[in-house]
């Protein structure tokens, strides 16, 4: 492994252009995900800095105040809040025409620990009209559980990274990404059950924990590109293939529009995703231990979700001398729906088992934050 | 696909762009024909900390994960 990332290093090094550092900025956000039952809440705070003429710092704090009677919950389990405290510390390194990048990600939650290491380059080639870059991450996960002190197990994450940037015309431009995951541990949430027929239960079906495969590597492919329009305004357009070993195949399209006016930028957004299901996913097993994996995630199912995002964003400040450059506030709303395929609303009593009515959920996501450039 | 073989297509599209680089290649797009490439609406992330916090939402809320643009970061999708 240190030999390949050693001679990709070497390969890219072949000329070196000029690169520049992100620019300065503070972000300070609060969002709020209010959907199917689950409200999420809290604040996310982002600063980064060049502390020196080649390294810029970047940090971030992020809280998610989940409260949560999902449909997950109501059916199997109680009501409950919880905090997820994420921390996440990086540095940008610009040496020649080579950014080098390093970022620690640490999230803490009362049953689940997570920490993230990460390694990135970006160089600008071909008289800058390309941008490549590798990343490089490894996550260690431990899943708890919150009403068993004994019960840890871990999960090794890896990702691997490919991202080529490239000016086609003096109006467009376009990214590409490909990227790896590759999971091996423990996999499934500890809380979550699979249901299946039981004709001694007076439901006439009875819960037992699911059970996932312990590795799992998807692959994502992805194709972005954003052009300017004659009268100032930006269309952009983007595409992801996906897919991975548990027999999940998906596609994500999207097409946002951006257009300025005086100190405004309005910006719409279409998202559309359709997916097939995990090939251990069943929302009624014939028996107990039916198979040999099984999983009832409504993620795991066969769904389609549409998104429509309306964002606005005021900047309030605009060169007002000293070391301040550009201020602005920004609101935007994500309304989501997700329908699934085979995932049924168990809410729904006393008709036929097995035929209950679909699930579908509706969340609204609203961010709203101040940017600050200096 | 295996994480080897993923690999090995990330390693040679390295390499073959680092090779390339020693190719003296003329810019079609010169770089003071830019201005419209450079307004700050057309950056491929105009807000870092909005898009990561949406792509952990999408990949809470689908099975599908990464090569949507934005650096993701921990998981917490329980």
């Amino acid at each position: 492994m240190r030999i390949i990332l050693a001679l990709i290093l070497f390969g890219l090094s072949g000329v070196a252009f000029a690169n520049v550092l992100p620019e300065d900025r503070a972000d300070v956000m609060y969002k709020l995900y209010d959907g199917g039952g689950a409200t999420i809440g809290g604040p996310s705070v982002l600063v980064r800095k060049q502390v020196a003429k080649d390294i810029s710092m970047v940090a971030n704090y992020y809280v998610d105040t989940v409260s949560s009677a999902s449909i997950d919950v109501v059916t199997t389990a109680s009501p409950y809040d919880e905090e997820r405290t994420q921390w996440s510390v990086g540095m940008d390194y610009l040496r020649g025409g080579t950014t080098m990048s390093m970022n620690y990600v640490t999230s803490i939650e009362n049953d689940f620990d997570a920490n993230t290491y990460a390694l990135g380059i970006q160089q600008t080639l071909l008289g800058q009209l390309t941008t490549i870059s590798l990343n490089y991450s490894y996550g260690e996960d431990i899943v708890m559980r919150s009403d068993d002190e004994t019960f840890a197990r871990e999960n090794i994450r890896q990702q691997y990274a490919l991202g080529i940037t490239q000016i086609i015309t003096k109006h467009l431009i376009a990214a590409l990404n490909i990227e790896t995951v590759t999971d091996e541990g423990f996999l499934n949430n500890p809380y979550r059950t699979v249901r299946y027929v039981d004709p001694n239960s007076a439901l006439g079906y009875s819960y037992e924990p699911e059970l996932y495969p312990s590795t799992r590597t998807s692959n994502a492919f992805g194709l972005r590109a954003k052009y300017f329009l004659p009268y100032r305004a930006a269309l952009e357009g983007e595409y992801r293939y996906f897919t991975d070993t548990w027999g999940i195949e998906g596609h994500t399209a999207s097409i946002a529009y951006t257009h300025p006016w005086k100190k405004w930028i309005f910006n719409v957004k279409y998202r559309v995703h359709d997916q097939t299901g995990a090939s251990f996913f069943k929302d009624l097993f014939s028996r107990s231990e039916a198979t040999n994996f099984r999983g009832r995630d409504k993620e795991l199912s066969p769904l389609t979700s549409n998104t429509i995002r309306l964002k606005a964003s005021y900047e309030f400040l605009n060169d007002p001398g000293g070391w301040l450059k550009r201020g602005a506030v920004t609101a935007s709303l994500d309304h989501m729906i997700v329908d699934y395929e085979e995932f049924r609303d168990l809410r729904v009593r006393g008709g036929v088992v097995g035929e209950e009515p679909l699930y579908s959920l509706d969340a609204n996501v609203l961010q709203l934050w101040v940017s600050f450039w200096y | 696909m295996t994480v080897k073989r993923a690999f090995r297509v990330v390693f040679a599209a390295g390499l073959m762009l680092g090779l390339s680089a020693c190719v003296q290649i003329e810019p079609w797009v010169k770089p003071y024909e830019r201005d419209a490439l450079a307004d700050p609406i057309m950056a491929m992330d105009t807000d870092p900390v909005s898009s990561s916090y949406l792509q952990h939402v999408f990949e809470s809320r689908e099975g599908a994960r990464g090569g949507e643009g934005a650096a993701g970061g921990g998981c917490g999708c329980n």
